[in-house]
């Protein structure tokens, strides 16, 4: 049977439970899943722990899962609101509501890469010497020293593409691409919601992501 | 004595910038160095969201909601420019493979210790975003900031008290008071408006040395809008 990876929104979700680790895209802007992710405050599964750049950005629906209180923990790298108000998330984590685990960017998204590339840990100089690190294992390689962080794997990948094939190929739109990679590689269950899919396989040269990484695709 | 504005000291910084150089230039006021290169200088400006070869802001009617940089900024693409994954991004930085990024800070150490990503305010949460892999793995980490902060109190310390980005990272800080390398030695003046050296030294939490063939900071007229 021809492999076709095309669902509805209503389906994109099935099998989601309480307790899933979710991975969110998104940064700078460009590539919120949204329509995915109001669909998952809908579905409404609980103690949900959150991978996501940004627990607060603007144009990030991230904030409305957080508001229904779905949400028991944020691994990110950016929790403050840009209102004179606290958001959503601040309001909880202030009242110990909710836990945080904030990540330098740049080893949060290698957490996650090494999650999905089979890696269960690696060491990198970033956070040394900071509260962000604090406790964990140190070990000198050369002159410099470097902090041990741990692979970062997920139940669910709420992803943001451009085009879709039946296979699951992505391709992106500029600045759109950020985390997808890497979250949909790192996920048990990844879906991508896209502009379009497209009834043509899409040109090798285009496909930025191997359908291999990817279960469901939502044209939306 | 003519202290630099915030525009100003973007430009003071953006001179140091070297032909061919890979830049990144942080979020807020650093940003702004692009528009003032010197215009012989051709550099690729990589933005840690993954575009390497960021080019001038989008007019709007031109904007693509998917073509911003990591400050969410509408942006165009210079000739010859690509983009990456974060992971590939980071990996670029993490990798060495930047020239120098330019930093916004609250504090730099004489040691060259950079606290510039937790002001702890009371009711924020805090954000890191790529601060640290920055600070931490640039080839050099230059500093613009405030000589000292609204409360006059110094921002250029013997150690920092607010939470660090990154250790022994800073080479150099570009202020609207001075330029001041950070040296085995501690801190080197090696341009300063004109104020006595005192003046300078009592605005500054640590020892300034101050370079034989210091100089004059100055820069040209540019206005800060509101």
């Amino acid at each position: 049977m021809p492999i076709d990876k095309r669902v509805s929104l209503n389906e994109a979700l099935d099998g989601v439970t309480d307790g899933a680790t979710v991975f969110i895209t998104g940064f700078g802007g460009a590539g919120f899943p949204n329509k995915l992710i109001r669909a998952l405050r809908e579905r409404g599964p609980k103690d949900l722990t959150l991978v996501v750049n940004s627990a607060t950005h603007r144009y990030s629906l991230t904030h409305e899962l957080i508001a229904a209180d779905l949400v028991r923990k944020v691994i990110c790298t950016a929790a403050r609101g840009h209102d004179k108000e606290p958001s959503p998330f601040e309001t909880r984590w202030m009242a110990g509501q909710i836990e945080l685990e904030m990540v330098p960017q740049g080893t949060f998204t290698e957490r996650i890469r090494a999650g999905g590339a089979g890696i269960p840990a690696f060491y990198t100089p970033v956070g040394f010497g900071t509260e962000l690190t604090r406790g964990k294992e140190v070990r000198r390689f050369g002159a410099r020293d470097y902090v041990m962080e741990e692979a970062i794997t997920g139940d669910l990948a709420l992803v943001r593409a451009d085009i879709a094939d039946r296979t699951g190929n992505l391709s992106f739109n500029y600045a759109q691409m950020n985390f997808g990679p890497v979250m949909a590689s790192a996920a048990k269950l990844a879906v991508a919601e896209v502009r379009a899919v497209s009834d043509e396989p899409l040109a090798r040269e285009r496909i930025q992501l191997p359908g291999v990484y990817v279960d469901r695709v939502v044209a939306v | 004595m003519s202290a630099l504005n915030r525009l100003q000291i973007t430009w003071r910084a953006a001179q140091d910038i070297a032909d061919h150089q890979v830049v990144n230039l942080g979020i807020g006021l650093p940003v702004h160095c692009s528009d003032y290169l010197r215009p012989e200088v051709d550099v690729i400006l990589q933005s840690e969201n993954g575009v390497i070869g960021v080019g001038p802001l989008a007019a709007p009617d031109k904007a693509d909601t998917d073509l911003v940089d990591a400050g969410s900024r509408r942006i165009t693409l210079r000739p010859g420019a690509s983009i990456v994954d974060s992971s590939w991004s980071f990996a670029m930085i993490r990798g060495g493979h930047i020239d120098v990024t330019i930093l916004g800070a609250f504090e730099v150490a004489a040691n060259g210790d950079l606290a510039n990503w937790d002001m702890r305010v009371p009711n924020r949460g805090p954000l890191v975003g790529g601060a640290m892999d920055l600070a931490a793995c640039a080839r050099e980490v230059r500093v613009i900031m405030e000589h000292v902060t609204r409360n006059g109190a110094p921002r250029l310390l013997e150690q920092c008290a607010l939470p660090l980005t990154a250790v022994r990272c800073v080479s150099r800080v570009y202020t609207d008071l001075a330029v001041v390398d950070v040296t085995p030695q501690g801190f080197v003046v090696r341009e300063m408006v004109a104020i006595s050296r005192d003046e300078l030294q009592a605005k500054t939490g640590a020892p300034l040395t101050f370079a034989s063939d210091c100089k004059l900071l100055t820069a040209p007229a540019i206005a800060v809008p509101d």
